[in-house]
């Protein structure tokens, strides 16, 4: 797909938050998937123009950099935290339940283009393990069941909100503009905090109280 | 009475803490303003004094990173926060940023005054969607605000903040190859000297800091580096952040005093998951050599640890019971830095992919014992030899396993695999579900 020339503007406008334009190559490859769901041929000879580099320069960031697609994922993405913490706790047979559940292996799409499944490294979450993301949203303290019944929701075009994250998940390209540092508005939604962050806290609180 | 002492988290357990108003309510970006009235070198001064450490890892004094920044140079200065919290078990950053990014962004506002900068940029981790809106949030309402862009509080000083977002590398997190991220290149670390602090992004003089890190300095400034030094220990001091995660009644995040123990912290947390016992656990990630049982009363300061042969890293304190296979969980954090090395060096990226394969071999019951031995020798010619301490994370669990749990290596090849049952470390042993 052709980038418009409104989609050209948001990406002049990325690059004119650096004071050197190639520090612009990241957020312009988050909104290049944004746009097209996953970085095209067509992205990275716009984004080499637009930053005055080779094409094979703007492809060797692209391939470092795990986040970025180079085929189409599902409209939701989901993660399995398969870390040594998370794998231990549960994240193995979770990520095992879905594969079957799912008909998928690593880096798999289901046919309807709903879900993609991926093997994920620590999402900063240990707290809650075991941890599933979604577009990158925090789903935490999953199990087999719930990361099963959350696959399920989304393939029903109805997918159950985020445990820490906004009050409804966002597909995966409105995900890909925020990445690319654009406010969708939906930063005051959800809650400040959850449970384990919350822990020492109320412990610290009820110690002053007694 | 608990011996925590909540200060970056103290009110966490407000609905809107996370907004500029919640910030505010309690004395928010009153230390910038009172911060942009001092001399710079006075601030830095006060950081030096009130004996703050680096707390992403490393703990390297930050008052004296700031100091190393020429004056008078007439070069563009950067202040760049590292918010790429990936190291496995790490997960106090996050957190933080969800519930008040605007304790991020006062610090930088004195941080940049101090190292006179006019730029300053946030390198945040690209897997965590809603923490990047709440940062991003923060930012244009502290522009509204007027504590940031031009004129900052009145005071006749420029101050611009970009939030970058990383996509899924774990070296980023590295502070050079942060650096080489930020500039639009593949995130590998550089060869040191020069370090940042001469020649960091685009080449010139450039502050790194964790978010933890920069995240204390507001309460430095309004309440003093006695107050700051008053708490921890004799060359650790201040609170921090300490996260308990794994096979705990109770995992979750705890602010206390540096040189708390692992005892103290565990009765908080409910002790480990009923009916079972501590095997071994991390101080301060999986690059921080393993403890064990023996370890429950080590203070967790950057002294105490590190005289008991790890690194307090980044407090992410990962507990797991007699249930966890030990070579199964060394075999997957060696996994994690095989797919996390940046293949700019040899040793760690031809390396770690030896490891690998060995410790696969010894998991399924098919290595021999010469292979334990050819893991050390494995890791002492990875250890050193590489750019970065990415490779030497690599070689932490696996020497240190080896040092307290080598028969359990060894039954192994005995047993022709693992005599544990994954199923019964999981938390739904029993339903399945």
């Amino acid at each position: 797909m052709a980038f418009l020339d409104k989609e050209q503007q948001v990406m002049d406008s990325i690059i004119a938050r650096y004071p050197r334009k190639r520090s612009a190559i990241m957020p312009l490859l988050h909104f290049a998937q944004s746009v097209d769901g996953f970085v095209t041929n067509e992205a990275i000879e716009l984004i080499a123009k637009k930053l005055e580099l080779e094409t094979a320069e703007v492809s060797a960031v692209s391939t470092f950099y795990t986040q970025y697609k180079r085929k189409p994922v599902g409209e939701y993405h989901v993660g399995v935290c398969t870390n040594t913490l998370c794998a231990v706790m549960g994240g193995d047979a979770i990520f095992a339940g879905l594969k079957e559940h799912l008909g998928l292996e690593n880096d798999g799409v289901t046919a309807d283009g709903q879900v993609s499944l991926e093997h994920i490294e620590c999402n900063a979450a240990c707290d809650y393990a075991p941890v599933v993301m979604a577009n990158w949203e925090f789903y935490d303290n999953q199990t087999v069941q719930s990361a099963k019944d959350l696959v399920d929701s989304m393939r029903a075009g109805n997918p159950k909100p985020p445990t820490r994250g906004p009050n409804e998940l966002h597909n995966w390209k409105e995900t890909s503009a925020v990445l690319a540092g654009l406010n969708d508005g939906h930063a005051n939604e959800g809650v400040q905090a959850g449970d384990a962050s919350l822990l020492g806290l109320k412990i610290s609180k009820k110690g002053a109280q007694g | 009475m608990t011996k925590l002492t909540p200060v970056l988290s103290a009110h966490w357990d407000e609905k809107d803490s996370f907004t500029i108003e919640g910030y505010k309510r309690h004395g928010g970006y009153t230390a910038a303003a009172k911060a942009l009235k001092m001399e710079p070198d006075a601030i830095i001064q006060l950081v030096k004094d009130s004996g703050l450490r680096g707390r992403g890892g490393a703990g390297f004094p930050t008052g004296m990173k700031w100091g190393f920044i020429p004056q008078g140079d007439n070069k563009d200065h950067y202040l760049v926060v590292n918010a790429d919290e990936s190291e496995p078990g790490t997960c106090k950053d996050m957190p933080l940023l969800l519930a008040n990014p605007h304790v991020l962004i006062e610090g930088i506002i004195i941080g940049s005054y101090a190292i006179r900068a006019k730029y300053a940029f946030i390198y945040i981790r690209g897997e965590v969607t809603h923490v990047v809106r709440r940062v991003q949030q923060a930012i244009e309402d502290a522009y509204k605000a007027g504590h940031l862009g031009k004129n900052i509080f009145g005071s006749g000083v420029d101050l611009e903040l970009v939030l970058h977002v990383g996509a899924g590398a774990y070296i980023c997190g590295e502070e050079t190859a942060l650096l080489d991220s930020l500039e639009g290149f593949r995130g590998q670390p550089r060869l040191r000297p020069p370090f940042p602090a001469i020649a960091g992004l685009y080449a010139r003089p450039t502050v790194v800091n964790n978010v933890e890190s920069i995240a204390s300095v507001p309460s430095i400034i309004n309440n003093g580096a006695e107050w700051f030094q008053a708490m921890g220990t004799e060359k650790s001091k201040g609170m921090t952040l300490y996260s308990l995660s794994g096979h705990v009644a109770n995992p979750g995040q705890f602010e206390a005093p540096l040189g708390i123990t692992l005892r103290e912290l565990l009765e908080l947390a409910g002790g480990i998951r009923k009916g079972h016992q501590l095997k071994f656990w991390t101080p301060g990630g999986s690059s921080t050599p393993l403890f064990t049982a023996e370890h429950l009363d080590t203070p967790l300061d950057y002294e105490g640890v590190s005289a008991a042969g790890s690194m307090l890293g980044t407090k992410a304190l990962q507990i797991f019971d007699e249930t966890t296979c030990i070579v199964r969980a060394v075999l997957r954090w060696t996994e994690f830095y095989k797919h996390e090395s940046c293949g700019k060096c040899t040793p760690c990226r031809e390396g770690t992919w030896w490891l690998v394969q060995i410790l696969k071999d010894l998991e399924s019951g098919k290595g021999t014992e010469a292979d334990l031995d050819k893991l050390l020798d494995l890791c002492s010619n990875i250890m050193g030899r590489s750019f970065c301490a990415l490779a030497d994370g690599a070689a932490s669990p696996i020497v240190s396993s080896l040092k307290y749990f080598r028969s359990e290596y060894m039954e192994h090849l005995h047993n022709g695999g693992c005599p544990l049952d994954p199923q019964a470390s999981t938390l739904f042993e029993k339903a399945g579900v």
